[in-house]
Parts: C-alpha cells; sequence; structure tokens
C-alpha cells in the first residue's frame, strides 16, 4: 500500500506537468518524460562529477530541468502557435526524440547507477514491516511540492493568468496578459515537478539510462488522463490510482506483472471510451 | 499545352513501370548484395509510408501504431511459412499452440493472411481508436503499439517471447517487394482520388463541416485505417522475410518515429510525397552511416558515435514542422502534366 502511494506519488508529480500544459496548449508535450531523463542525469553528474553534496545538486538538477523545458517550449513549441495541431504534436514526438537521442550520444547507452544519498538510504521498522524511508518521503515531498504548487496557482497573480488562460485561451490574451509569459511560467514549474519526480523515481530504480524517461512518462500521461486531463486535483488522484492500482495488480495476482504496461493502458482505452474527461473532468470545471 | 490524355497518361505510365522493371532486374542481375538490400528496404519502407500517410495525411490523424500492425504482419506470415519441424525446434520453452504448430503455407498466402489479421485488428481496436481524436487519438494508437509488443513477449506459446523467431527462409526479394510497393502506391492513390478520398481529406480539413455535408467520419477513416493496416501488415511480412529473425523488440516506436520523418519530409497528405520520403530516407540513413563511424583526419581521428543519425534525423524532422512545414511534396501529387510544367487542379 506504501508503496503503491509512493509510486503514484511520484506518477501524480510527473503528470501535473502533462496537466498544465494541456490545460493551456492543448498539447501533450511528449517531452516531458525526456526532462525527467534529464533531470535525472543532472543530478548524477552534479552528484559525482562536480562532487556536489545531494541538497545541492539535486536544487540544481530541478533549476536546469525548469530551464530545459522552457527552451523547448521557445524554440519547439511557440513558433507553431496557431499551426496545425498535427505539426505541433509531430514537434512534440520530435523533440522527444531529439533529447533522448542527444542523451545517447552524449552520454551513452549504458546505464549508469544512480548514487542515493545516505539520508535516503535508511530502512525504518514501523510495525514489524521494514520500510525504506525513501517510501516514506516521496509522498510527503510531493505533497510539499504540490501545495508550493497550488499555492502559486491559486494566490499569485502568475497562478491567476494561468488558470485564465486554461480557461480561454483568446480572452486572456485581449486581458493584454503576455501568454508567452505564462506559458514559460507553466512550462518551468511543470518541469520542475517532472524533475522532481525523475530524481525521486532514479532513487527508487536507481539506475539511470537515456530512454527512462519514457515509461514513467507514458504512466503519468495515463495518470492525467484517469484524473481528467486539465485538472491539477485530477493528475494527483489519477497518479495515486494508478501506482496504488498497478501495485496491488502485482501483489495480488503475480502472473499478472508482466501485462502491469499493457494494462495501464488498457486502463486508459476502458478510461477514454466510457468518460473521456476522466474521474474529475466536468467540462465546465476550472482547469489549469 | 493540352492536359496529358487518358491514353497517353497509360502509356507513360506503363513505360515507367517497365523501366522501373528493367532497372530492378539489372541490380538483381549484377547488383551487390548490399545494394538489392537496400532496394528492398526502400520498397517495404515506400509501402509502410504510403500507407501510413494515408491515415496520418490524408485523414489528418496522427496515429502512432503502425509498428503494432507492423508486428502482427511480420509474426502472422513468419509463423505460416516456417516449416513444423523448424517450430518444433524454435520453441524450446513453450511448444506452439496446436492448429499453429501444423500448418505451413507458401509466402504469397501468408502475406495476405499478415494484411487480413493486420487489418481485423485495426477493425478491433478502431472502435475505442475513433472515439477520440488529436492528441489521444495519438496516445491511444501508441499505447496499441506497446500493448501488442508486451503481448508478444508475453504469449510464448504463439509468439516464442522474447527468443523470437529465427531461420525464416529469405523469401523477400526485389520483385515481391517492388512488386507489392507498387501495388500499394496504385490503390492508394486510387482511394485517394475516389469519393471516399475526398471524404477523407474533407474530413482533416474540418470534421464538423464534413459532418454536416453527410459524410459519416467513423466509417472514411475505419476503411483508411484498415486498409493502412493491411499494406502495413503485408509490409511486415515482407519485412520479417527479409531479415529472417524477428522478435518483440525489433518493431519499437522508433520504426514509427522513422515513417513519421519519412511522410513530413516527403509532404503529409501527398502519396508521392511519401514515396519520395521513403526513398530519401533510406538512401540517407545508409549514406549516414559515415557519421558513426570512426573518421581519421590526418593525425587525429574522431570516433564514431553510435545515435548521431538518430540526432541528425530528429533534427531534421524538427526543421522541416518548424519551417517548411509542407515538406517536398506539400500536398501536391507527381502527375505527367506536373512534370511538363502545368500543375494540375491542386
Amino acid at each position: 500500500m506504501i508503496n503503491g502511494i509512493s509510486l503514484g506519488s511520484l506518477y501524480a508529480l510527473v503528470a501535473i506537468g502533462y496537466t498544465m500544459v494541456y490545460g493551456i496548449l492543448r498539447l501533450i508535450n511528449f517531452a516531458h518524460g525526456d526532462l525527467l531523463m534529464f533531470a535525472a542525469y543532472s543530478a548524477l553528474y552534479g552528484t559525482t562529477l562536480f562532487a556536489l553534496p545531494w541538497y545541492w545538486s539535486f536544487p540544481l538538477a530541478l533549476l536546469g530541468t525548469g530551464l530545459l523545458g522552457i527552451l523547448v517550449e521557445r524554440s519547439a513549441y511557440r513558433p507553431l502557435r496557431g499551426a496545425p495541431r498535427i505539426s505541433l504534436l509531430i514537434s512534440a514526438i520530435g523533440v522527444s526524440f531529439l533529447l533522448e537521442n542527444l542523451a545517447l550520444v552524449v552520454i551513452g547507452g549504458v546505464p549508469k547507477p544512480f548514487p542515493r544519498p545516505e539520508v535516503f538510504d535508511r530502512v525504518v521498522e514501523f510495525m514489524g514491516i521494514r520500510i525504506p524511508v525513501l517510501t516514506l518521503y516521496t509522498p510527503i515531498i510531493t505533497l510539499v511540492l504540490l501545495s508550493g504548487l497550488l499555492a502559486v496557482v491559486f494566490r499569485t497573480r502568475v497562478g491567476k493568468a494561468m488558470r485564465a488562460a486554461s480557461t480561454d485561451f483568446e480572452t486572456t490574451q485581449l486581458m493584454g496578459i503576455n501568454l508567452d509569459r505564462i506559458i514559460s511560467v507553466t512550462f518551468l514549474l511543470g518541469s520542475v515537478l517532472a524533475a522532481a519526480g525523475g530524481i525521486m523515481w532514479s532513487m527508487k530504480y536507481p539506475q539511470v539510462n537515456p530512454f527512462m524517461g519514457v515509461l514513467p512518462g507514458l504512466k503519468a500521461f495515463i495518470a492525467a488522463v484517469l484524473g481528467g486531463i486539465g485538472n491539477i486535483f485530477g493528475a494527483v488522484l489519477g497518479g495515486f490510482v494508478l501506482g496504488v492500482g498497478e501495485i496491488f495488480i502485482v501483489a495480488l495476482v503475480p502472473q499478472l506483472s508482466q501485462y502491469r504496461d499493457a494494462l495501464s493502458f488498457l486502463a486508459l482505452i476502458l478510461m477514454l471510451l466510457f468518460r473521456p474527461t476522466g474521474i474529475l473532468g466536468e467540462p465546465v470545471e476550472e482547469k489549469v | 499545352m493540352k492536359p496529358t490524355g487518358r491514353r497517353t497518361n497509360l502509356l507513360l505510365n506503363l513505360a515507367s513501370l517497365l523501366l522501373l522493371a528493367g532497372t530492378l532486374f539489372l541490380f538483381h542481375r549484377y547488383g551487390s548484395d548490399y545494394q538489392v538490400r537496400i532496394l528492398n528496404n526502400m520498397a517495404i519502407f515506400i509501402i509502410l509510408a504510403v500507407s501510413y500517410n494515408l491515415v496520418n495525411g490524408v485523414c489528418g490523424m496522427l496515429h502512432l501504431g503502425p509498428n503494432a500492425f507492423i508486428t502482427i504482419g511480420a509474426y502472422t506470415s513468419a509463423l505460416l511459412t516456417m516449416s513444423p519441424a523448424e517450430k518444433e525446434l524454435s520453441f524450446i520453452l513453450e511448444p506452439l499452440v496446436w492448429p499453429l504448430s501444423a500448418i505451413q503455407a507458401p509466402f504469397s498466402v501468408s502475406l495476405l493472411a499478415a494484411g487480413l489479421l493486420a487489418m481485423g485488428f485495426a477493425f478491433l481496436i478502431s472502435f475505442p481508436v475513433f472515439r477520440v481524436r488529436g492528441d489521444y487519438l495519438a496516445i491511444v494508437t501508441l499505447g496499441f503499439g506497446e500493448v501488442v509488443r508486451v503481448l508478444c513477449n508475453a504469449m510464448q506459446s504463439v509468439t516464442n517471447g522474447p527468443l523470437g523467431l529465427k531461420g525464416l527462409v529469405p523469401h523477400t526479394h526485389l520483385g515481391w517487394s517492388w512488386g507489392v510497393a507498387v501495388v500499394t502506391v496504385i490503390f492508394v492513390t486510387r482511394l485517394t482520388n475516389s469519393s471516399y478520398g475526398r471524404a477523407m481529406k474533407a474530413i482533416r480539413e474540418d470534421e464538423i463541416a464534413a459532418r454536416a455535408m453527410g459524410v459519416d467520419p467513423f466509417k472514411h477513416l475505419l476503411l483508411a485505417f484498415m486498409v493502412s493496416a493491411f499494406f502495413s501488415g503485408v509490409a511486415g511480412g515482407l519485412l520479417a522475410h527479409l531479415i529472417t529473425t524477428i522478435s518483440p523488440n525489433l518493431f519499437t516506436f522508433l520504426l514509427t518515429f522513422n515513417l513519421l520523418i519519412m511522410i513530413v519530409v516527403g509532404g503529409l497528405g501527398s502519396t508521392t510525397g511519401a514515396v519520395l520520403g521513403a526513398a530519401l530516407f533510406t538512401w540517407a540513413g545508409e549514406a549516414m552511416r559515415v557519421v558513426e563511424r570512426p573518421m581519421n583526419f590526418g593525425s587525429w581521428s574522431i570516433p564514431g558515435i553510435p545515435g548521431m543519425r538518430m540526432v541528425i534525423f530528429s533534427l531534421l524532422l524538427m526543421g522541416v514542422i518548424l519551417f517548411r512545414r509542407h515538406g517536398i511534396m506539400g500536398r501536391r501529387e507527381f502527375s505527367w502534366d506536373w512534370l511538363r510544367g502545368r500543375r494540375g487542379p491542386s
């Protein structure tokens, strides 16, 4: 159960990025999973190559990923505003492949071990069960980041503008809001959350490779759809549902474990068939 | 200048087909194995790109699962052509299920079966797929590709799991691959120029307006999807008998991505563009092997960088999408009129 919540909170962190971008641009940011990969690598190199302590290298990785997110938006999505949607999607897929293959060329395809800082490496005993602290920390960190995000979205002017833009793109522009800036902020926030998810992911499964972002990216997207895309709470809920569901299925019916990824997609297809707006998505609901 | 007449058109088409056949025959006779291999690849990519373009370009639905149909086609035709004895040898972990273990069919039948089975799968998944549009459709089809791969890995008694199928007879030669390619191009061209094709383009431009004009989107998308799946399946069969070894991880999303590059560079929605894109891609893919090989410049040498080609291809795709969205052909098609310098009605 705790494992499920921990996995679910990782999905949730990444799913929020999808949902925020989708809410404003109506675009699936295919490169989102690769931002996660980038974060893992930069945290890895921060600690190994530059010998930074983790409390320096991890925030730096978050920042770097945020900037990369903005860069991706500027170079690949902004020039296509107003272009047919299919071009935008193709561009997104292109960015994703570019990032993966650049990583492959620059770093190489050999998976690298991820150094887990000692703080996260301990195991606590709780009511007779041994639980790695990481599993406990993950949901807590997620909650902290999430409340930070919610504060930005619901308490600041930028957040208000973001909510406005997701409700009505054009009217917001007419109201004199600089949308490009809002979109950049959205990408920054989404990418930082993805980076946090990525770092925790690579502590959970301590191995880093250029294609590591693909699967969490897809899963997080499914989570975002399950919860109702465009809705932050939906993304969180979807993440937890997917994470707990996966762990439960594997625990209850171990034979199904190799079908785990296929089952997630099945859940996605069923959801789209019967309730395309997701668990929390209402056509008129406030979206970010 | 008069537009080219029907008769002249037919004659010119026949002449160019003969020319193609002659060239291929020369290569078959005198070309090196490597050249023949590339030409085979080129033909298969042409089949795939043209059929993929039917859904992505003509109907405007970003479908990301052709690798699923290719996989289905490859496995179907491979399982049909392998002899029962061979199958017994390959399936070490779990024996093959009964009806499949006993039958053996000629190559042509197996290709047809590959296409039909892929088409059947396309029919089945079209119901959830075409409930959604745009990004969702892309993700659902992408998911379908993943599901097929996972199933291929897991269903050992049918697909031999991760071990794959080995030792297929290399049935595919230039006649087969280019023959199917020509049939595909003719069929898809006829289809896109028919009233069905016009309806598909109408859906691409504005689905609501098309529906208001009495076009049933589901019916036409289904048609395009199934035709596309059929040819992808056949191409999968051809591919399996060209490389003679298949495994579930052979046809990944990377293959879909390559196809996407071909049709985008060629010009989304243009069959001519798809053919050009596929041919160029195959050629460039081989030509650019240089960048992955170690290079020597006098005293210092650059080590070969594997994966560099994909970086270049991704950059190419991005460049085309960002700066020249219409690719080489845009939506124009090749015709003899066009070659003589007059633009047909576009």
